[in-house]
């Protein structure tokens, strides 16, 4: 089975800092790491090829240091990674991002299954999984907390909601994003990780993905971030007076009132 | 501080500090509370390469040496005593084999350790001998091509877990430490059973345990060296390890320091965080400057070592002595500055001053190791080369 994974390198550090000019989070200097909800994609994605002898591709779409975090992701055990990189790419949503991977993934040919991680810590957005199944015209499914049965047509799979649980079949080749409920990643071994370090990774630009630079970053971004702030506090405490009768019974009322008894 | 590792050892150190925080932290403290011994984690470090490291490489392992052994060791120590020493006590029990064994010993044990799939221990102490290794009783008696072993050892780290002890056993009572042996036991062998498992102050997830001998027949083709050498490879086993105890001692600190200063930050008195206050600050001043020598000495004994440096008993018993030492006064310090809280079991810094305590004890006491040092000092007349 050919699973494609689809990582994101993100600052590894959670105090990063926001560049007032651009609106965009300044990661100069910060160390960069794979997103960690991506880490649980990556897993999946090689257990799924220990199980059925196939084969897993590493993608992410960055600037050429990325090959790094490709690189770390070798040394857990992807047989394969490709980045994408190219001048044309930067400053794309995650639209254009689904199309360069799209594309990327269509001249790969052969795959199965593609996994994604929920969302990315920095963007939070959680739009590249569905948004990459659309641009790939296949069925995709979020959120996937165990995978129960995979066959050669389909995949039969759990999928986390706010009510519940969901059981979906899914129709092969597919895209699924999933939650860090449905696994626990390995700690990579110091030889894979050495023998990763010398891997050579794979480049594809623009041009080689056949992509028309019109369509991807800035100029081929739909949505433009117009302000990064950080959010004023927006829940203030109360404090009830009187003695602890009378608070009690104003409390009770406020929690009626707000239908929390 | 830039110590200058290679590209291995800082692969080695963050994969060893990956372990540490994703897995040793989340169950420390349950493991110390129900004293069991860490398997899960023994498992995930083998199949991370960690067993490797200390083994050569023509036996399935990864060629390093005393420094990437002390630079795990201390990783782990950061996050749990109790599990790196487990770990480390592992490298001790194959030590003699790999400085002392015969290559069809090693050909037999190392790859065996390297992969994981068997641990080691060593054993000198006994109810009568410890620093005093020519008090040995454990008796071990030719009979053909077979020694037969009588005795009990004490204390032993990792046992009834481990699979290979190296033991230190008289094959000639009257030659006293002259008349001492080295001997490979495996577990399962007739007549070697496993006594009392001790309840310990600290480094409590750690098994240790007696070894008992009773007409345990053993091939001779299980002797380490020859006879006459047990107190020989005991002591140039222990200058090898003994960096070690210096690098737990060191990780134990660094976690302890994270956690003062983590907690003088958070702590408010007076309006103020109490690593506003003088008097917490220089505590915090000395901590950090005494952990930075002792790893400082670690790191370059360890590195005095691998460089193939003759004798080093004196550089390796100062490691351990300067750096168990600061972990005992870094670690008692870290709970005076989170002082009620500290003393609670739901903070880790009173784990670390348990698990401390023994780094001043083990693999020599710091009085026998004092006097090693004066020895050496005296020896050489306090001379530099």
């Amino acid at each position: 089975m050919n699973v494609i994974v689809c990582i994101k390198q993100v600052p590894a550090k959670i105090k990063i800092e926001i560049d007032p000019k651009t609106s965009a989070l300044a990661s100069g200097g910060v160390d960069r790491a794979i997103n960690p909800p991506d880490l649980y994609a990556l897993e999946e994605g090689i257990r799924i090829k220990e199980k059925t002898k196939g084969k897993v591709t590493v993608l992410t779409v960055g600037p050429a240091k990325a090959d790094e975090s490709l690189k770390e992701a070798i040394g857990y055990g992807a047989d394969d990674a490709v980045l994408l990189s190219d001048p044309a790419f930067e400053g794309s949503d995650t639209w254009a991002t689904s199309l360069v991977l799209a594309k990327a993934i269509r001249k790969i040919g052969q795959f199965d299954l593609v996994l994604c991680g929920k969302q990315s810590i920095d963007g939070e957005t959680g739009q590249v999984g569905p948004m990459l199944g659309e641009a790939l015209g296949v069925p995709f499914v979020s959120l996937v907390n165990r995978i129960d049965e995979l066959g050669q047509e389909s995949i039969k799979m759990m999928r986390m909601s706010d009510e519940g649980h969901q059981l979906i079949e899914m129709t092969l080749p597919g895209v699924i994003t999933v939650v860090k409920e449905i696994n626990v990643p390995r700690i990579p071994s110091l030889r894979g990780l050495m023998a990763a370090k010398k891997a050579a990774i794979t480049v594809w630009n623009a041009r080689e993905l056949g992509i028309d630079p019109a369509t991807v970053g800035m100029a081929g971004s739909p949505t433009r971030v117009s302000r990064v702030f950080f959010p004023q506090r927006a829940s203030q405490g109360e404090m009830l007076q009187g003695d602890p009768e009378s608070q009690v019974e104003q409390l009770v009322e406020r929690l009626r009132q707000t239908r929390a008894i | 501080m830039e110590y200058f590792l290679s590209e291995q050892q800082k692969t080695l150190k963050s994969l060893a500090r990956q372990i540490a925080e994703q897995r040793i932290l989340p169950v420390r403290a349950e493991l110390d509370e129900k004293e069991e011994f860490p398997w899960d984690l023994i498992k995930e470090m083998a199949s991370s390469d960690l067993l490797r490291v200390f083994i050569p490489e023509e036996y399935d392992g990864l060629g390093g040496g005393c420094f990437d052994l002390c630079l795990v060791v201390e990783e782990l120590s950061r996050a749990c005593g109790g599990i790196a020493i487990s770990y480390a006590a592992n490298a001790l029990g194959v030590l003699p084999l790999m400085l002392y064994g015969s290559d069809s010993q090693k050909a037999k044990y190392l790859p065996a350790v390297a992969s994981g799939n068997r641990l080691a221990a060593f054993a000198v102490t006994e109810a009568t001998a410890g620093s005093d290794a020519s008090a040995i009783r454990t008796s071990a008696k030719r009979d053909g091509d077979q020694y037969v072993l009588n005795g009990t050892k004490q204390f032993i780290t990792n046992g009834g877990e481990a699979e290979i002890y190296t033991v230190v056993v008289m094959t000639d009572a009257a030659k006293g430490s002259r008349g001492a042996s080295a001997l490979v036991v495996e577990k399962g062998t007739p007549g070697f059973t496993f006594g009392k498992k001790e309840k310990k102050m600290g480094i409590r997830s750690s098994a240790t345990r007696e070894l008992v001998f009773r007409d345990c027949r053993v091939p001779a083709e299980n002797l380490i060296s020859r006879e006459g050498m047990g107190f020989i490879v005991a002591m140039r086993t222990l200058d090898r390890s003994r960096p070690g105890v210096g690098a737990q001692a060191v990780g134990i600190a660094q976690g302890a320091l994270e956690a003062a200063v983590e907690y003088a930050q958070q702590r408010v008195q007076f309006g103020h965080p109490i690593s506003a206050i003088q008097a917490v600050q220089h505590m915090l001043a000395n901590m950090a400057t005494e952990l930075e020598a002792a790893r400082a000495l670690v790191y370059a004994t360890a590195r005095t070592i691998d460089a193939g440096a003759k004798s080093f008993t004196e550089e390796s018993a100062m490691a351990k002595l300067f750096a168990s030492d600061m972990a005992m006064r870094v670690t008692t310090d870290a709970v005076q500055i989170l002082a009620g809280a500290g003393y609670m079991r739901d903070y880790p810094v009173e784990k670390m001053m348990r698990d401390a305590k023994i780094t001043q004890i083990y693999e020599g006491t710091n009085q026998v190791i004092r006097s090693a040092i004066a020895l050496e000092v005296l020896k050489r007349k306090a001379k530099l080369e």
